[in-house]
């Protein structure tokens, strides 16, 4: 477990510098502690294509941008995923919380839950777990990771991670 | 008023320092047919998501300019965006919208913006300008006057339609992205 603040030092650490995203209840505490963040600045989007779409621009113009969102919009990503960001070569992190692990959670998130990483894989998107005991190895993982491919790269973050 | 004239007329009205992104579809085309650069982003899917990628640039970039084209179906994908970019108001952003009452690239079908008031959408929602142009002369005249007094929302009304002897968008989407990043490199100095 890593307090939200060590979290977002990691994110800054590893050169992100522009984030945006639509909030989780997994993420609040990461959404929190960037709102008065000037080093890596969170602009709130309506929707996640909306933010997939505002994390391309800043890309463009030079930052490194990470899109945050609940697993739940992934599904409203998958055009920008596949028209956009993968088609042009756009890096960035999508930090994804897993709302219906193993099963557990309000019906409304059991079907995504269980299909977000088949979804991820069949995009070809890569994407590593958030462990509990090294959150840190992780997020180096999927950095080096969207360097090397130049495409989005995620990071699934489970609940109880980050506090 | 066609489409590929209300293109022209904006594109002749900037300075040539701007950084422009250009939706999907006949709007790109037509843009790459007035005037091909490094400085345009054409993009060839995500239909919806122009002025949001011009907002990331217009945030990240507060020294250029930044100018969307777009057609009225983009916009209606993404009302979202206006209540964003009105919240963010950067100065530096105009959101043209050619507005011509259909899906053409697909075969004319009636979107809603007959009905729908876009400008007053963008106006309410914080824009420092929002207007409406039915000539080529309102449009240059618009554009000039949105220059750094964004974000602007300008909606022209053009016909449906298309004219000829339109271009393709020959680059790759790798040679339109990185292009466009050293374009942005060289004018950030």
């Amino acid at each position: 477990m890593v307090s939200a603040s060590q979290f977002c030092d990691l994110l800054k650490k590893n050169g992100f510098n522009f984030c945006t995203g639509v909030p989780c209840t997994i993420l609040k505490d990461i959404i929190l502690c960037l709102s008065s963040d000037s080093d890596l600045p969170y602009i709130p989007a309506t929707r996640e294509d909306e933010a997939m779409g505002i994390a391309t621009g800043s890309y463009l113009a030079g930052k490194q941008p990470i899109v945050m969102m609940q697993n739940s919009g992934l599904g409203s990503s998958i055009n920008p995923l596949a028209s956009l960001d993968i088609l042009y070569r756009i890096p960035m992190l999508l930090l994804i919380s897993w709302r219906g692990y193993q099963g557990k959670d309000a019906p409304e998130h059991l079907i995504m839950g269980e299909a977000m990483l088949k979804l991820l894989d069949a995009l070809g998107i890569p994407h590593q777990v958030i462990s509990e005991d090294n959150p840190e190895a992780a997020i180096s993982a999927s950095v080096r990771t969207m360097r090397e491919r130049g495409i989005p790269t995620a990071a699934i973050l489970k609940s109880g991670i980050v506090q | 008023m066609k489409r590929f004239d209300a293109i022209r007329a904006a594109v002749q009205a900037l300075d040539g320092n701007e950084l422009l992104i250009s939706s999907n579809g006949m709007i790109s085309r037509e843009l790459i047919t007035v005037r091909d650069s490094p400085q345009n982003f054409y993009m060839l899917g995500s239909m919806g998501l122009a002025s949001s990628i011009g907002l990331g640039l217009a945030i990240s970039l507060p020294n250029a300019q930044i100018v969307v084209m777009e057609g009225d179906g983009n916009i209606l994908m993404n009302m979202g965006s206006i209540a964003t970019i009105g919240h963010f108001a950067p100065k530096n952003l105009i959101q043209i919208v050619l507005d011509n009452e259909c899906h053409d690239s697909t075969g004319g079908q009636p979107t809603v913006s007959n009905t729908a008031r876009l400008e007053e959408v963008a106006q309410a929602s914080g824009y420092r300008m929002a207007a409406r142009a039915t000539t080529e002369a309102e449009v240059g005249k618009v554009v000039r006057q949105s220059l750094g007094e964004g974000p602007a929302f300008i909606l022209v009304k053009v016909e449906k339609g298309n004219v000829k002897g339109i271009a393709r968008v020959l680059h790759s989407p790798e040679e339109i992205r990185s292009r466009f990043q050293q374009a942005v490199r060289l004018l950030s100095g």
